[in-house]
């Protein structure tokens, strides 16, 4: 696994995810999303993690986007919605917040550029069960605990989404 | 995996979280803000998939998956509450919902 295998996928996703963040459109958003997701996906596969590039296409590019899909359909979509969604993301308001994400992404870049990575090297892929021993053996507390949270999630989207009257 | 395709993943990693959080601070529409968040939790997974890769552990993945999981519970709870609450405020900007009342 050279790594560099992965870079096409990370630019591809990189440059998704910027046209994600400034569309009109929420559709176009959301496909851009999804577009920006499955990229990374593919770097997960050239990098030599499928276990984790499957997981990224099932879960975060299946049922995440699924459910944005859902959520979008409240949207109002109409050509005066988007083109008024359009005038408020201009260089005014952009200006500011480019500001305060270059000012995040400043010091992660130094952190990035300094790390020496340790020891590393030509490693193969590591494969789903490699995961699945660390998961159910070593780390068992920490996906009951992920249990746990998902089913927190559940029992609260079932509960804010029910129908009936909104309470006041 | 060589030092200096590490240190450019990690910085390509970094620059999606940075798009992320771009987006979040941009956009006033409820929905996009989660789109940019989701994308956010997605350059941390990332950068936890680029480690393992290159120390050569599972625990990258393992990393990886407790991110998804956060990620699938962050989306399915902040999304039924973006649907209710547009219908309560008529608004699918999150400045409509600047009131907390019992």
């Amino acid at each position: 696994m050279t790594g560099w295998a992965a870079l096409p996928f990370a630019g591809a996703a990189l440059a998704a995810a910027a046209l994600a963040v400034t569309r009109a459109n929420a559709v176009h958003a959301v496909l851009w999303m999804l577009a920006a997701l499955l990229a990374l996906a593919g770097a997960f596969l050239a990098l030599g993690a499928p276990f984790a590039g499957g997981l990224q296409i099932l879960v975060q590019a299946g049922a995440i986007v699924v459910l944005f899909a859902f959520a979008v359909t409240v949207l109002d979509l109409s050509a005066e919605a988007v083109a008024r969604e359009r005038a408020r993301i201009g260089w005014r308001e952009a200006a500011p917040a480019g500001v305060a994400a270059l000012a995040v992404l400043a010091p992660l870049t130094v952190a990035a550029v300094s790390l020496d990575g340790g020891a590393g090297g030509d490693v193969g892929p590591i494969g789903p069960a490699a995961v699945g021993r660390l998961l159910f053996g070593p780390w068992m507390l920490a996906v009951e605990l992920a249990s746990l949270l998902l089913l927190a999630a559940l029992i609260a989207a079932r509960h804010l989404g029910r129908r009936g009257e909104a309470r006041r | 995996m060589s030092g200096a395709a590490f240190v450019t993943l990690i910085a390509a990693s970094s620059g999606l979280f940075a798009i992320g959080l771009f987006g979040l601070l941009l956009r006033r529409t409820v929905i996009l803000q989660l789109v940019s968040l989701e994308l956010m939790l997605a350059a941390g997974g990332f950068a936890f998939v680029v480690a393992g890769a290159r120390h050569g552990g599972a625990e990258g993945q393992g990393m990886f998956v407790l991110v998804l999981t956060v990620a699938a519970a962050e989306a399915a709870v902040a999304l039924v509450l973006f649907v209710r609450l547009r219908a309560l405020a008529d608004s699918a900007d999150s400045d409509a919902f600047d009131r907390l009342r019992g």
